[in-house]
């Protein structure tokens, strides 16, 4: 559509993008009086570098001093807590161990203490025993290690939808599938292009993820850019979960933190990830050589995995910055536009971190706040049926007998978390599977995707031919059978 | 929380409950229960509408649901209680199951005896891992299966079937018959992997290429499958560089292997056999754990539904004894073992009070062999494949002869018998 056809809608705050960042931001916004949007291109929030990375809430020991990734990590753990708390939010606080081969990786793995001890972490150095006792699994040969029992984990997906949902639910409007294709500013104003629509905003929150080099351009602003960098991790089947209590991270390279064993807050035991760079944003493939890559390094840290119980993978890319830190700031050019760029890891860890600061920053710019009398930082309690005794799980199906029917038989998903799940904003396959887990199990949606698919449908009152895995493009099921001998007649 | 005592509990209702039930009814139990978490009994059956189930048992080609009904039909005649649309959750090693419905909420159902009837799972892409992106398309061959006979939707319209398993074989016939095309199916093997009459009647018949020692080395497509990438394995399954070839397609089916689904079995502490990834059973099929049974695909996977209804009724039968206290004692137990060329032999272990029948498979295709049971009886064949399962029986008079107390199943080739 021509720009000119297209109608102008307005907003005081836009915020391109909706990840673990823009969603943080959005919620954190909504405890004010404003007109906020947040515009997302995908067909839901969350499926950006957000559902694919390593879901580990970091210690804040790892970054270089001075850094805003060291200030941001630490403080962002800190608020994990309550924050998972108030949103019903699974947050597994299971501590993360950097272990030493050798007694020259003990020498590093010591000054990581140091480090981490002179932020305010809450670090322990183990002897080779206590290594052993608190993690049996690990190779004998590790010599010690430092603990922080306050790293953690989360499931990034899950964050950020209750974030949306929190902050939707305190007054922030949204449109999903709808992606910013240019930008300008006139005066104060700051416009906004998307194929509908003309939008415009006082104040703009980029927060575009691997794209927020892109549409700072749009603006003007070239003096930073992204250099994507790839991940690939593989998950394990639940039957090994209890292999490692804590995630297990090596002494870390030069520019990452190496192939770590993870505990998902999930269950499954995850490894990875690599740290590829790459030409394309969206190249999210994963390859023989980086499983090779992680399977190796994962069995020097606990040598008994067997691949065999691998179930999925999946790569991700993270935003890194030319400038090797994170990016906030507002624009030196653009009054009242503000980067949230670079957002690499530990960028989940630090996400309401930043987004804390965000209102500041943008008072800085000029725009007024006013607290919100009505804000309420919790959102409804999410039924997780797995999590019930056998007695409330009873009493729950005799309330709401949608809660009897099992729908995903591998980890145990009924329709009612199901339909929640789509009242809460689920519209495809891939989001109910990120937000309940139904198809995330052993199968993989081999009995309950045909299942899901008839559910979505019925509950969004679409063809069933119209349900996506992931958004326009991803239909399940293409055609009705027989349909293709159909022939147009005259 | 509702209360349920009953004498023997079936967990799952396809084929290999349905037998079970109903030898454990005729053997005398009094109160027989089959949960099924699907709407109707039949189980994997039911989406399996083309024909050649039956032919040993009833002596006749019939489909899936036709096989499944004629047992349904049975079950029907009798007392036997079932209850459907009823996941169960948990088995403990007391027996206890915990179960639950839309209808009744939780129910604790305690049994004299159980039988594990689960079935099994499709291998998924995850465990194959194949490289590439993760677009719609990608199906496993069963979950296809079900689109497309039960719900009555076409997933896609230009297939690549990788794995020549029987269900890829099956829906490399049915894609071809709903109008799509079916471009290749790749296996990696040298020879196929499903039964010789379904690549006879599924893919020759319809001039679909099979593409042997060959696999699938990427999946393009970012939203949809826009095509995959093929090329030729050396003898250690690695691709050779050179051969690769792109062939566009919007579906790729998985067909590469079946998982018995041992989830409840391993919760109620019964062993597992690492090859079989079923329960490892004596010859009245119980496990180890005392008075849970197992039959079916959830004990080994079987090609040929008549072998899931006999080793079954087996299973249903001293299920049945057990409950009533009936059991024979056991004078003597004889370990069995794989010895060349066997993959695995059901059951592991036996005593010698009644007629037994071992099912196993070969490890690789052989020609011109002979079967040698512990060296009680010797049974010449002409060839042995991996995709076609073995069975034998032995008399208790038999193996009063073994010398030992271990039973040495082989394969060797006839010049050397
Ligand atoms: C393999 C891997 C492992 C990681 N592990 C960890 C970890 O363990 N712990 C940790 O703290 N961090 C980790 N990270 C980092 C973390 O995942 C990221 O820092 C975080 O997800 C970034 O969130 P974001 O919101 O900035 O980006 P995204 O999640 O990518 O969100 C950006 C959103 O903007 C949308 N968008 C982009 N352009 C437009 C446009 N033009 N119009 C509309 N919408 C647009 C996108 O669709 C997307 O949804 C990891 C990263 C990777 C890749
Ligand atoms: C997709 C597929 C296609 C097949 N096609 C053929 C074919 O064409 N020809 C052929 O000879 N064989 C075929 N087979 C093999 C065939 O499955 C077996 O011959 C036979 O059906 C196995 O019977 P079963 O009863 O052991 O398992 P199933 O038929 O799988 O029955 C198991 C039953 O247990 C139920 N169940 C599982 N867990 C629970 C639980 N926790 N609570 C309650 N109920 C539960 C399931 O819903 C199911 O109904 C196929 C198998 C599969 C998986």
């Amino acid at each position: 559509m021509d720009k000119a056809k297209k109608s102008t809608i307005t907003a005081q705050v836009v915020i391109v993008g909706g990840g673990i960042i823009g969603t943080a931001v959005a919620r954190e916004l909504s405890r004010y009086e404003l007109d906020v949007l947040l515009i997302e291109a995908e067909a839901e929030v969350g499926w950006g570098t957000t559902k694919a990375n390593s879901g580990i809430v970091h210690g804040g020991f790892h970054e270089e001093p001075g850094t805003l990734k060291a200030k941001y990590c630490f403080s962002g753990n800190q608020m994990y807590p309550k924050l998972c708390e108030e949103l019903d939010v699974c947050f597994e606080q299971n501590g993360i161990m950097m272990v030493a081969r050798t007694p020259h990786e003990m020498e590093t793995v010591r000054l990581y203490y140091k480090r981490g001890k002179e932020r305010g972490v809450n670090v322990q150095l183990f002897s080779q025993e206590e290594v052993a006792r608190q993690e049996p699994n690990l190779d004998p040969k590790i010599v010690g290690a430092l603990f922080a029992p306050e790293g953690g984990a989360v499931m990034p997906f899950e964050l950020a939808a209750a974030l949306m949902e929190n902050a939707i639910q305190n007054g922030v409007k949204y449109k999903m599938n709808t992606t910013v294709i240019d930008a300008w500013r006139e005066g104060d104003k700051k416009y906004l292009e998307t194929p509908e629509q003309i939008i415009r905003a006082d104040y703009v929150v980029n927060a575009a993820g691997l794209f927020s080099d892109d549409l700072a351009r749009m603006f003007g602003d070239d003096y930073f850019s992204i250099r994507p960098r790839k991940g690939e991790e593989y998950i394990f089947d639940l039957s090994v979960k209890d292999f490692v209590k804590s995630t297990i991270f090596p002494v870390p390279g030069k520019i990452s933190k190496g192939i770590l064993v993870i505990p998902t807050a999930a269950g499954n035991l995850m490894m990875g990830p690599t740290g590829d760079n790459v030409e394309e944003k969206e190249d999210l493939g994963t390859s023989q050589d980086g499983f090779n890559r992680v399977f190796e390094g994962a069995k020097r840290l606990v040598p008994s995995l067997d691949a065999r119980k691998i179930i999925a993978q999946f790569a991700g890319v993270r935003a890194a910055s030319d400038r090797g830190d994170f990016i906030v700031e507002l624009s030196p050019n653009v009054p009242g536009l503000l980067h949230l760029a670079g957002i690499e890891s530990p960028g989940l860890t630090a996400a309401p971190a930043i987004a804390a600061d965000v209102p500041g920053l943008l008072e800085e710019a000029g725009l007024q706040l006013e607290e919100k009398q009505s804000f309420n930082p919790r959102r409804a309690g999410v039924v997780r049926f797995n999590s019930l005794s056998r007695e409330e799980q009873d009493a729950l199906v005799k309330k709401n007998p949608s809660f009897g029917r099992i729908i995903c038989r591998c980890e145990s998903i009924t329709e009612g978390e199901i339909v929640d799940a789509i009242h809460r904003g689920a519209r495809t396959l891939d989001g109910i599977k990120f937000r309940v887990r139904a198809g995330a199990g052993r199968c993989q949606g081999g009995f309950c995707q045909p299942l899901i698919t008839q559910i979505l449908s019925r509950e969004l009152d679409i063809p069933v031919t119209a349900v996506t895995k992931a958004g326009p493009g991803s239909e399940q099921v293409r055609y009705v059978a027989k349909e293709l001998y159909d022939e147009e007649v005259r | 929380m509702k209360k349920v005592h009953v004498d023997v509990a079936v967990i799952g209702g396809g084929p290999a409950g349905l037998a079970a039930a109903l030898a454990a009814r005729s053997e005398g139990a009094e109160k027989v229960l089959i949960i099924e978490r699907n709407t109707e009994l039949g189980g994997i059956l039911q989406q399996c509408i083309h024909h050649g189930f039956g032919l040993h048992r009833f002596k006749e080609e019939l489909t899936g649901p036709e096989y499944a009904q004629r047992f349904v039909n049975l079950v029907k005649d009798t007392d036997i209680d079932v209850l459907l649309e009823t996941m169960v959750l948990e088995v403990t090693p007391e027996r206890k199951i915990y179960a639950v419905n839309s209808e009744n909420g939780m129910l604790e159902i305690t049994a004299k005896a159980v039988v594990l009837a689960m079935g099994c799972r499709e291998r998924t892409r995850g465990a194959l891992r194949i490289p590439g992106g993760r677009p719609a398309g990608v199906y496993s061959a069963g979950t296809a299966q079900r689109y497309v006979n039960i719900d009555g939707y076409l997933p896609g319209k230009r297939a690549v079937i990788l794995g020549s398993g029987d269900i890829g074989l099956i829906m490399a016939r049915r894609f071809t018959l709903e109008g799509a095309k079916v471009e290749a199916v790749v296996e990696v093997l040298p020879y196929a992997a499903g039964l010789t009459r379904n690549v006879v009647q599924c893919l020759e018949d319809f001039d679909i290429p099979l593409y042997l020692q060959s696999t699938v080395i990427e999946i393009h497509g970012t939203k949809r499958v826009e095509g995959v990438t093929i090329a030729q394995v050396d003898a250690d399954w690695n691709p050779i560089p050179g051969t690769e070839r792109k062939i566009e397609c919007d579906t790729l089916l998985l067909s590469v292997g079946l998982v018995p689904e041992n989830e409840l079995s391993s919760q109620a502490g019964v062993a597992i056999d690492s090859i079989t990834n079923g329960p490892i059973v004596d010859d009245s099929m119980m496990t180890s754990v005392s008075g849970i049974f197992a039959c079916g695909n959830v004990l080994h996977v079987h090609d040929l539904v008549d072998n899931v209804s006999k080793e079954s009724e087996r299973a249903g039968r001293y299920a049945g004894r057990f409950a009533l206290g009936t059991n024979n004692s056991v004078p003597r137990r004889v370990k069995v073992q794989a010895g060349n060329n066997i993959r695995y032999v059901v059951p592991h272990e036996v005593s010698s009070t009644e007629p037994v029948e071992f099912f196993m498979r070969v490890q690789r295709p052989e020609d011109d062999v002979v079967l040698d049971v512990g060296g009680l009886r010797r049974i010449r064949k002409a060839s042995v494949r991996p995709s076609e399962m073995l069975d034998v029986k032995i008399t208790p008079e038999q193996l009063q002869n073994l010398e030992g107390d271990t039973l040495i199943m082989q394969i060797i080739p006839q010049k050397e018998a």
